[in-house]
């Protein structure tokens, strides 16, 4: 059987029975070894009990989406796994292991002819009590993968040492059996050998990425509220902040985690917060206030499907609207959207760099499909971005805080500083911080705000720009990856395509939106939005070619790589 | 401070040039000499003290100090006085509200930051009425009292803010009077140099709104008793207290707010160590 280069695996079972432990540690063997990857979770609302998918994809080169089809479906059980419908497709030639005791798979994954693999897990477990199912439907699962024992005994090693000698040898010994119980489809899924990986690899989700972005970024102080799908960054930054200096405090909630970052900013701190839609939604006045009183926060948003309380484990892309316009008054601030796991580190860090630099708000628009999916990757590269606060020193009587001309940043003088008392305030306000209601301070205040946003130089970073020709793609967020993996292929096939990612979302870069879209004749917009958001934040703020079609549909179901691919290679009209 | 800085130590430098938007009369502008004097007793440099507050008539205390301010968004003072004085504790960090302010929209940051126990000092100018909205009941308006939005009275039975305060884990309460400056002095810097969260009521009346005030001049008097590190004890006499008593009502030995933190801390590659395969 040939080799392949990229492999997929949906592991599917009740909330409880370890399947995202069974992903992550075929993951990691597969990293051990040294392929690339990814493992994207999608699961119930329910704590216990509801239905779980951890869905891994393995590769030879690096990648970062999903695949359009599932090659091996491993269900340890199928307790409301019909409800993967449309998350979960089999590929042509698939196999489905199966215990015969569970019942078979829901039709909706598995219809009829379907290859199915019995894999007795119930008798198995029974006969050897120490032995999980979990372990053993890894077993099978690296087995057809053909991947090596030993990375999968290091990793089996590594989860279970603190168990003890007992629980690892069970769990080598329940894979082996895993394994051996399908040894006549043994290497069906073979990955061609690993491309050399140089220098050190990682592990990384994209919630650990944001927290480490910050943390290279100069954060050093975060106030935390939890939330569906974003908690995994503030528990990445409980533990971490104190070793480099730092704190994070929880907060009541979100409305105070926004001001408790307001106010160690305004101490001269640089501060985050990480919420999801219905936390943005409480923090849009204080976000106001941050834009007002010119103090630098970066908050990151990990998108989850809408309105209200939603999906919360599930992705989409429906808080831009929220993100680019959710405040009352004018309120010029950043967006910036993380392209990938490992963007996710430095679409943060820039973001604080930013916000250090303009003194304005920054969110961090990143979304459960990035924030909770782990990728297997060569450590990503160090970047410069370490925010500089533009701060009042040597302080001449009166301070004027809000100081118009130059760029439109001011020098902020931090508390404990002599000389530089003043008030912060959301109120309209003179250059000396002094409320005012008067039409000419209010006018000279806003113009100050949006021109410090607007004429910085924001360099390459505002957008992923690649390839040339007449179609384009433009996306944004976690469809960056899938639309590089469609526009790859239509290439292959001798289309060229060009790909317009915008990392910068606010401000709007008309110019050079213009020069990226220059001779572009066709363009598809592609988001996971029901409204269509993106391609109406586009048409409101950018010229878009004539001939421009949308591909959109809302969450939960990502869109795919073969679906953009379509629609680019439909012919004539996209 | 270094040896060469000149003491600040006259209410006067603790004063803005900024004229305060209150009405003639209000209890607040003894609040404001109250405040002033106190920073003078504490001897701190304005630079090294921070009044934070919120939205209202009281809220706009800030501005009128010499000091490092914030005036904020409405009911959220304490959260981001907390930001900054876990950052900074080196700063003496004052927040300001009223009773609808830091009791009606802001009365969930009110329970947390006393359980919280930051040390911080929460004045809180208290008139029982919206006056900047001109003439709101608030939490502690009594249930009969006649406005153009509650006809008749709210008929809602008030708010007793330092029952609420000790229950929740306050480390110091005390109840002022505006019209009593040099008590409420007194009280002010006894409660910033109180470790944990201090609190104080400031009996502080409007005269536009609730001219029936001014007869608490005569209603006030200081509290009979000594002040008690006993909550159950303080819970008791401020169950039972007339609203009038004046002075330190709870003094607590709880430890202050301490975030965590590393005694060594490494270089952020360190951390990176985490994702290695």
């Amino acid at each position: 059987m040939a080799e392949k280069t990229s492999v997929s695996v949906a592991i599917v079972g009740s909330g409880g029975a370890g399947v995202l432990t069974t992903g992550a540690m075929l993951l990691e063997a597969a990293c051990k070894a040294g392929w690339n990857g990814l493992m994207t979770r999608s699961v119930g609302p329910q704590i216990r009990g509801g239905e779980a998918a951890a869905l891994v994809r393995l590769a030879t080169q690096p990648v970062e989406c999903l695949a359009d089809n599932v090659d091996l479906l491993v269900g340890i059980d199928w307790v409301s796994a019909q409800r993967f419908e449309g998350e979960i497709a089999l590929a042509p030639g698939s196999i489905v292991i199966s215990d015969p005791s569970a019942g078979p798979p829901p039709p909706v994954l598995a219809p009829a002819g379907t290859r199915i693999i019995e894999l007795p897990l119930a008798q198995l477990t029974k006969a050897n009590p120490t032995w999980r199912a979990n372990m053993i439907a890894l077993g099978a699962a690296a087995r057809l993968l053909g991947l090596d024992d030993e990375a999968l005994r290091q990793i089996i090693k590594l989860h279970f040492e603190a168990k003890g000698a007992g629980v690892v040898n069970a769990s080598v010994e329940a894979t082996r059996a895993g394994g051996d119980s399908v040894a006549a489809v043994a290497g069906a899924f073979r990955l061609a050998p690993p491309q050399s990986a140089n220098g050190k690899r990682w592990l990384i989700t994209g919630n650990e990425a944001t927290g480490l972005g910050a943390v290279r970024g100069g954060v050093r102080f975060a106030a935390a509220y939890p939330i569906t799908p974003a908690s995994e960054i503030l528990e990445w930054l409980a533990p971490n902040l104190p070793k480099v200096g730092g704190t994070l405090v929880q907060a009541e909630d979100e409305l105070a985690s926004i001001n408790m970052i307001i106010g160690a900013s305004y101490g001269g701190v640089p501060s985050i917060t990480a919420t999801s839609g219905p936390g943005l939604s409480l923090m849009i006045e204080a976000r106001g206030l941050a834009t007002a009183a010119e103090i630098p926060i970066v908050v990151v948003d990990v998108m989850r499907g809408g309105p209200s309380t939603g999906i919360p484990t599930k992705s989409e892309q429906t808080d831009l609207n929220i993100a680019v316009y959710g405040l009352h008054g004018e309120a010029p601030h950043l967006v910036i959207a993380p392209q990938s796991v490992t963007d996710c580190l430095l679409s943060t860090q820039w973001a604080t760099f930013l916000a250090e630099m303009l003194q304005a708000p920054a969110i961090v628009l990143s979304d459960q499909a990035l924030g909770q999916t782990q990728v297997a990757v060569s450590r990503p590269a160090d970047i410069s971005f370490i925010g500089k606060r533009l701060c009042a020193t040597e302080i001449a009587a009166p301070y004027k805080r809000y100081a118009l001309g130059g760029s439109g940043v001011s020098p902020m003088a931090i508390p404990g500083t002599r000389g530089g008392q003043y008030t912060a305030d959301g109120l309209t306000h003179t250059e000396r911080g002094i409320p005012t209601s008067g039409a000419r301070e209010h006018g000279a205040q806003l113009d100050k705000r949006c021109d410090k946003i607007e004429r910085y130089d924001y360099g390459a970073l505002w957008a992923t720009l690649e390839g040339d020709g007449e179609i384009a793609v433009m996306t944004w967020g976690s469809l960056t990856g899938v639309a590089r993996e469609a526009i790859a292929r239509a290439r292959a096939d001798g289309i060229a395509v060009r790909l317009i990612a915008p990392r910068l979302l606010l401000p709007t870069r008309p110019v050079e939106m213009a020069a990226a879209l220059h001779g572009v004749k066709r363009l598809l917009v592609v988001e996971q939005s029901h409204s269509a958001q993106f391609h109406r934040f586009l048409r409101a703020h950018y010229t878009l070619p004539q001939e421009t079609s949308v591909l959109y549909r809302p969450g939960p179901l990502p869109i795919r790589p073969s679906e953009i691919y379509r629609q680019l290679t439909r012919g004539e009209s996209l | 401070m270094s040896a060469t800085a000149p003491l600040a130590c006259k209410p006067g430098d603790y004063k803005s040039e900024t004229k305060p938007i209150w009405c003639p009369g209000c209890g607040d502008y003894h609040v404001l000499m109250s405040l002033t004097r106190a920073m003078a007793t504490l001897g701190l440099p304005p630079e090294q003290i921070a009044v934070i507050s919120g939205i209202g008539c009281s809220s706009r205390i800030p501005a009128y100090t010499s000091c490092y301010g914030f005036h904020g968004v409405h009911g959220r003072s304490l959260p981001l006085a907390a930001g900054l004085k876990i950052v900074r504790p080196d700063l003496a960090v004052i927040v300001a509200s009223g009773d609808g302010d830091g009791y009606s929209i802001g009365g969930n940051h009110f329970l947390h930051a006393c359980r919280r126990n930051v040390d911080l000092t929460y004045l809180v100018m208290d008139n029982h009425i919206y006056g900047m909205t001109k003439g709101q009941p608030s939490p502690t308006t009594e249930p009969d009292f006649d406005t153009a939005l509650t006809p008749g009275g709210s008929g809602v039975r008030p708010f007793n803010p330092l029952v609420i305060a000790l229950a929740s884990g306050a480390n110091f309460v005390a109840r002022a009077y505006s019209g009593n400056p040099l008590e409420t002095a007194n009280l002010i810097v006894e409660a910033v140099r109180h470790p944990g969260f201090s609190f104080i009521e400031i009996l502080s009346p409007c005269v536009t709104y609730r001219p029936d005030q001014r007869a608490w001049k005569d209603l006030v008097h200081s509290a009979p008793v000594e002040a008690t590190d006993d909550a159950a004890r303080a819970a008791r006499r401020l169950m039972t207290d007339d609203g009038f008593n004046l002075g330190v009502l709870f003094r607590g030995n709880r430890a202050p707010y301490r975030p965590a933190t590393d005694a060594a801390p490494c270089d952020q590659i360190e951390l990176e160590k985490g994702f290695e395969i």
